[in-house]
């Protein structure tokens, strides 16, 4: 059985985008051993990826010198993940919608939505380059509590 | 043989050109560039080309892969050709729905029913 004790790590990779290849397999072999789902399992594999390219990218503009910093833990209810860059960050808040009008057609922009859709908790620190995520493995389920209660 | 990943296998069929992406996951940039660059040159190779881009093997892709996507897509119907995607696993088509790019594609169940739609827009 797993143990309750979060699994909590902390590594720094460069800002290559295969670099977050082995950090990504660690984080997503400890998911199933703590028996998160298939869909947990891919929600965090497309959220890692995208910070990640968020980080290297527009954070540390490919500069190969600058680093990403991953921290993360996996405990028996929920994965969280801290992504750092060395960038001078950024406003979430001023990324266009990519579904809305004529950005639907361009070829980047969507990065933020995914990680927003896919994990439960995204929020940033106040200079814009650190990115904080959780995945519940457990998510709220208010019909079958209801449905349970009346049992 | 040089390997390049990821790869993709170039069926040319009576009715449609049929481009399957043969690598489960397709995340990094300089693949999907080198991924873009092969379907680029089929895509140049005739006009009012029908093409069926079948996803039957992915399991995972990035938004980076939409991207792509989308200049395919461009570039086909620039040439007048028409494009329909298929065999999406269905958590890859979720991503899709999240970003509306289902509205802008034709996804199609599989290569039969793409080939089926491509030759009722005619």
């Amino acid at each position: 059985m797993a143990s309750k004790t979060p699994i909590s790590r902390s590594t720094a990779v460069p800002s290559r985008p295969s670099a977050i290849v082995e950090v990504g397999k660690k984080i997503l072999s400890e998911l199933e051993a703590g028996d998160f789902s298939q869909e947990d399992i891919f929600a965090v594999h497309l959220a890692l990826e995208e910070a990640f390219i968020n980080a290297i990218k527009h954070g540390n503009k490919m500069k190969p010198e600058k680093e990403v910093k991953v921290d993360y833990s996996v405990g028996s209810d929920k994965v969280e993940i801290f992504m750092t860059d060395e960038g001078n960050g950024f406003d979430p808040n001023s990324i266009p919608d990519p579904r809305s009008g004529e950005n639907l057609y361009k070829t980047e922009g969507r990065g933020l939505l995914l990680i927003n859709s896919y994990m439960d908790v995204v929020e940033f620190n106040e200079q814009g380059n650190r990115v904080h995520m959780v995945r519940y493995k457990e998510k709220p389920r208010l019909a079958a509590t209801a449905s349970q209660s009346q049992a | 043989m040089a390997s390049i990943r990821p790869r993709i296998g170039v069926e040319y069929a009576e009715k449609a050109t049929i481009v399957t992406f043969t690598d489960e996951k397709i995340l990094e940039e300089k693949d999907i560039q080198a991924l873009g660059e092969s379907i680029m040159s089929v895509v140049e190779q005739a006009e009012r080309l029908n093409l069926i881009l079948d996803f039957c093997n992915v399991s995972f892709l990035s938004s980076a892969v939409l991207g792509l996507l989308i200049r395919v897509s461009k570039k086909v119907y620039e040439r007048d050709g028409q494009l329909r995607l298929c065999n999406i696993d269905p958590k890859i088509h979720e991503i899709f729905k999240i970003t509306r790019l289902n509205k802008i594609f034709d996804i199609c169940r599989d290569v039969e029913d793409a080939t089926e739609s491509l030759a009722a827009a005619h």
